[in-house]
């Protein structure tokens, strides 16, 4: 299996998730932001958290209009797996490969730490390893995390079983606790807690590497 | 031709940020302040001189890329 990570100037999770791939068994390639092509024979592409262009405009807007992300979206039109987390969920948003939008958080604050998740669902390649009604601890690092969505956005993930993780608890003003949200087609995952640094007993916690092992095990 | 996009959060979209603006103004005495919107102007000089097309030209980009028409609304504004 072979995993793509984007790279953009000021992705800073990069290393880390290219890692967490590699220990699921991935062969990886970073790919720059400014390629207009993934590598040959990618089957996940990750986005990675950070401040891709210095959060200019908007979180993840510039991102999300750069040469590469052409190249994921056809990945995903072909019914490639993609992840996005924190910064990449943002990106995967402003392409609107995934539905609704990130804002400052209800508290303003930067929020860091890490955060027990309900796994709402594990109908999908990245949550299958998972235990029916499971908790995960992921770390989150973000300000811009309050996911909102309308009405009719919110009434379709959750009759269509997308929410992939919720909060425990309100956390930073998401509706209905969203932390993490899976495409139509479920093979695109956006979130904004960090499986990447939950991945390694080094890093004190583990609950992410089933997260990636569960990818690697996925048809392609 | 310069031209500005002012874009804003929807109606009815949650303002954070509106609201810490709010809460410094209330801590430093400016009581009455029920509510504040915040948003962003973004001043663009084009080479286009035809104002109908300057304004649909920007038009686009807010649509393409200067505002998230998800959460945000934009108006352009002529000289």
């Amino acid at each position: 299996m072979k995993a793509a990570v984007l790279v953009f100037p000021g992705s800073n999770c990069d290393r880390g998730l290219a890692m967490a791939f590699q220990n699921a068994g991935f062969k990886v390639e970073m790919v720059w932001h400014k390629d207009a092509e993934l590598p040959e024979g990618v089957d996940i592409v990750g986005v990675p958290g950070g401040f891709s262009f210095g959060d200019y405009l908007r979180s993840g807007a510039i991102a999300a209009r750069s040469p590469i992300v052409g190249a994921l979206m056809a990945h995903v039109k072909k019914g490639g797996h993609a992840i996005g987390i924190c910064n990449g969920f943002q990106v995967l948003l402003e392409t609107g490969l995934l539905p609704g939008a990130l804002m400052r958080n209800a508290g303003i604050r930067f929020i860091c730490k890490p955060v027990e998740l309900d796994v709402a669902t594990t109908r999908s390649a990245f949550t299958k390893g998972y235990a029916h009604g499971s908790t995960a601890v992921f770390p989150v690092a973000h300000r811009d995390g309050n996911y909102q969505a309308t009405e009719e956005i919110r009434t379709a993930l959750s009759a269509e079983d997308r929410i992939a993780f919720r909060y425990k608890s309100d956390l930073n003003g998401s509706v209905d606790r969203i932390a993490g949200i899976l495409s139509e087609n479920r093979r695109v995952l956006g979130l904004m807690p960090h499986p990447e640094r939950a991945a390694d007993p080094v890093l004190g916690l583990t609950d992410g590497a089933v997260l990636f092992d569960a990818c690697a095990a996925a048809d392609a | 031709m310069k031209v500005r996009a002012v874009i804003k959060l929807k109606a009815g979209v949650l303002d954070p940020q509106g609201e810490a603006i709010r809460h410094a103004l209330g801590t430093l005495g400016f009581d009455g302040v029920e509510d504040v919107r915040q948003g962003k102007i973004i001043e663009l000089d084009l080479t286009e001189s035809d104002a109908t097309k300057a304004e649909a030209e920007v038009q686009r980009m807010c649509e393409a890329l200067l505002a998230n028409t998800v959460i945000e609304s934009y108006e352009v504004e002529l000289p």
